[in-house]
């Protein structure tokens, strides 16, 4: 069964930790990194693999800095 | 077996979406969560998708958005307040062939520039207007708009906004679709994934309308002012689908084919 699987890359030292992208995710992959970046925010990481690359999240993000990966498996 | 390492996945050629090379990369100076960054965004995609880039002229305004010029990377001309839709008027009957378009806030659209708005709808300039609908003076600090809700809380209307002594709040889009001038006049928002698509495809549309000359296409986009309203990025785009949209609903208001 054709299976797809997904990653995005978060441009941590842009993101600007609003949490716009969290609830626009079906599959909850992101969360509020403890960390902070240079500028003060708390930036946000993927939190589990469930990521199925449907770009949701890089579409609501205010300041564009997910980039949307999708492979299909076999 | 889905055995995949992350290596595997993130390689060029399995990108699905990345950000637009029409954004310049400096870090946009909105608030965390402000609609104005996502709006910037669609247009930026729809003109590299058009592949007009090279071939649009873009006005700034005053409001939060007035860098627009540093963050949309093509040419700008930035406006004096509420002058957009007269600059963008002169922009484009001296460059017929460009594509030409303003972005402009609803204290510059619906206050200051009143008048410059509705006289452009009226004439049907074949431009494109962009209206970022946040109901509130959003730069200065969060002053009453005319866009304002009634019983919307400002930094000018503390108690919420009172009608009686502040007036109506104004509804500048079916407004400007009564005028003949307009070709096509919508509504959108772009807090949801949906609402982004949705958003970007009549910006395209606004965008194609401008190539058949007949006349001016109007996208406001209901958008947070987060730090305006107080409240997180999050609780205001819940906001504004609880009061915003009763009152500005999203949706096509006018569309002119022939
Ligand atoms: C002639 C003039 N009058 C007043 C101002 C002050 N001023 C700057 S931005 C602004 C309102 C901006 O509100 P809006 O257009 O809604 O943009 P937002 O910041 O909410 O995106 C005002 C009144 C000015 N810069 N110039
Ligand atoms: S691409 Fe889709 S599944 Fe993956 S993190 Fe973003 S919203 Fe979630
Ligand atoms: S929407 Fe963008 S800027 Fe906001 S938290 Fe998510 S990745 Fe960061
Ligand atoms: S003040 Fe309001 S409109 Fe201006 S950048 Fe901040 S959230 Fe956006
Ligand atoms: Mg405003």
């Amino acid at each position: 069964m054709a299976k797809v699987k997904g990653d995005i890359v978060i441009d941590i030292e842009k993101c600007k930790g609003c949490q716009v992208c969290m609830p626009a995710c079906p599959n909850d992959v992101i969360g509020v990194s403890k960390n902070v970046n240079g500028k003060g925010y708390n930036y946000v990481e993927t939190v589990n693999e469930e990521c199925i690359g449907c770009a949701n999240c890089a579409v609501v993000c205010p300041d564009g800095v997910i980039t949307v990966y999708r492979k299909r498996i076999e | 077996m889905d055995t995949i390492s992350k290596e595997d996945i993130r390689k060029p050629e399995n990108i699905v979406y990345k950000r637009t090379e029409l954004l310049t990369d400096k870090v946009m100076s909105y608030c965390p969560g402000c609609g104005h960054g996502t709006a910037h965004r669609i247009i930026m995609e729809v003109l590299e998708e058009m592949g007009i880039q090279d071939k649009t002229i873009g006005i700034a305004p005053v409001g939060c958005s007035v860098l627009a010029y540093e963050f949309m990377n093509i040419d700008m001309q930035q406006a004096a307040h509420g002058r957009a839709p007269a600059l963008a008027t002169a922009v484009k009957r001296l460059n017929p062939d460009k594509f030409v378009f303003t972005y402009q806030g609803d204290g510059d659209l619906a206050a200051i520039g009143t008048a410059e708005t509705i006289h452009a709808c009226n004439r049907g300039e074949n431009i494109v207007i962009i209206f970022i609908n946040n109901g509130i003076y959003g730069m200065t600090g969060g002053q009453m708009a005319p866009t304002t809700l009634e019983g919307m809380k400002s930094s000018t209307s503390p108690y919420g906004r009172d009608i009686k002594s502040m007036g109506n709040p104004i509804k500048m889009t079916e407004l400007v679709a009564q005028l003949p001038g307009t070709i096509y006049v919508t509504r959108q928002a772009v807090h949801t994934p949906a609402n982004v698509r949705k958003a970007k495809k009549a910006v395209r549309k606004a965008f194609e309308n401008q190539k058949l000359n007949k006349g001016l296409s109007f996208v406001e986009i209901v958008s947070n002012c987060n730090s305006g309203w107080k409240m997180t990025p999050n609780q205001a785009n819940q906001w504004m689908v609880d009061n915003m949209f009763p009152f500005y609903p999203l949706g096509d208001i006018k569309v002119n084919e022939d």
